[in-house]
């Protein structure tokens, strides 16, 4: 699919023709509204727009890639668009990869945000699966992006935030030059410095596997590290618990990582990368009102939250099913955090934690809300 | 989250905006949301309209809780 697409790159001396642009690897990079310089959460909402050569990081990524390869044009999406209008996103971003005909795409890197990340796996997912162009994009290995696309792009590991950028340029830039120097057929994940796609490819090895496989129990047998050749799955899953017999009574809380707050946030749990979460009465709580209420987080646009905290955490209709018999009763305190770039480990930790509480208080039934 | 809320052996439903996401942190009873700045509410529709909305939707979870799953589930309208 790549032959030939190196040859004609070089020339520019006495004044023989410079290289043939036509015959430069092509690229399209995807971007979020962000990335994609168009604005912050208030430009969330744009739908895809197609712009010429590099924007943002694009830059950097072009001028490192030299004369191999050229960035033709960017695909920007807000994600909140992306993520709410998936059909419409994905196919309106399929007529644009359609029509430039790129050789590669380029995504992101998406760091550890949630939508963003979502939004460059989906494309790199029609980008594969339906044109069968191959894609390079960069995430933090706790974006659930990564676990749901894993397969279809190549993507290097970054850090938790943009300030990682620094890192996951050169080595998306080390990918795609490896990728152009092998007309396209990578090696492996170790060997290019990608992460696991979860894909099994047949090679021929030194020794046979009967071999091989000795080799290895011998080394398990002592002790010794070993690699697998087939590392299994971690699922962590966990079994449903019986649904809820006598729902009129019932206790009931609401969680949220929409981060609902007393106005003011007075415990300061952080807009983004959370260290806490709060834990908040609502003893005598009709209704959360913009006077009172507001949401810490910084990962969607607050307006609407902040002006009705009830269109995330629902204590307005919690309170009139309690008052109709519906639920036995609303537990008296809501527990919340910010979901934005919040690492697995300590929103485990915290839930760990939350639900310690909300046991000891005789809470028997759970509505968690996430924005 | 939710996957700890549930260890701890109290049935949880997740009320979510982005369903596959919730799908892959490993929630068993989803209901899906409106729009992630809104995920219980719709700002176009009047006071009225937009609590009966969010009541829709808290009902809809309520229904989740009392239901018996074997399997991660996503209460959506086409099934209710």
């Amino acid at each position: 699919m790549l032959e030939g697409k190196k040859t004609a790159i070089l020339g520019d001396r006495d004044g023989i023709p410079g290289p043939d642009m036509s015959n430069k690897l092509k690229i399209v990079h995807y971007l979020n509204q962000f990335f994609g310089q168009i604005g912050g959460e208030d430009k969330a909402g744009i739908p895809p727009r197609r712009e010429d050569g590099p924007i943002g990081p694009g830059a950097a990524l072009n001028n490192s890639l030299g004369e191999d390869a050229e960035i033709v044009n960017t695909i920007i999406c807000g994600d909140t668009f992306f993520n709410e209008n998936l059909e419409e996103s994905k196919s309106e971003i399929k007529k644009m990869l359609k029509a430039i005909n790129p050789d590669l795409l380029i995504a992101g890197p998406a760091f550890n945000a949630g939508r963003y990340g979502v939004a460059c796996g989906t494309v790199a997912e029609i980008a594969k699966t339906e044109l069968g162009i191959d894609v390079v994009s960069g995430i933090y290995p706790e974006n659930p992006g990564y676990e749901m696309f894993k397969q279809y792009a190549y993507f290097v590991e970054t850090s938790d935030s943009a300030a990682g950028m620094r890192s996951a340029i050169p080595d998306m830039i080390k990918i795609v030059k490896s990728y152009i120097d092998k007309n396209g057929e990578l090696g492996s994940p170790e060997e290019e410095g990608y992460m696991p796609r979860g894909i099994r490819k047949n090679i021929f090895a030194e020794e046979r596997g009967a071999a091989r496989a000795i080799k290895m129990m011998l080394k398990k047998l002592e002790g010794e590290d070993f690699e697998t050749e087939y590392p299994m799955p971690v699922f962590d899953r966990v079994d449903p618990v019986d649904p809820i017999k006598d729902m009129p009574k019932t206790k009931v809380a609401l969680v949220t990582s929409g981060g609902i707050v007393p106005k003011g946030n007075p415990d300061h749990i952080e807009s983004s990368s959370a260290s806490k979460y709060g834990e908040y009465s609502l003893e005598g709580v009709m209704d959360l009102d913009e006077e009172n209420y507001e949401t810490a987080h910084g990962g969607y646009d607050p307006v609407c939250a902040n002006k009705d905290a009830d269109r995330v955490l629902p204590v307005d209709v919690m309170r009139d099913l309690e008052k109709e018999g519906v639920i036995g009763e609303l537990h008296n305190k809501f527990y919340t955090t910010v979901g934005n770039g919040t690492s697995v480990a300590n929103a485990k930790a915290y839930a760990q934690e939350i639900a310690e509480n909300l046991l000891a208080d005789g809470v028997q039934a759970v509505i968690l809300t996430s924005t | 989250m939710v996957k700890e809320i549930e260890r701890a052996g109290i049935p949880v439903v997740h009320v979510a905006t982005v369903v596959p996401i919730s799908m892959t942190v490993g929630a068993n009873r989803i209901v899906p949301a409106v729009a992630i700045p809104h995920p219980l509410g719709q700002p176009d529709l009047g006071e009225t309209e937009e609590k009966q909305l969010r009541k829709d939707i808290v009902e809809k979870a309520l229904i989740a809780l009392q239901t018996d799953i074997n399997e991660q589930t996503v209460f959506s309208d086409d099934k209710e």
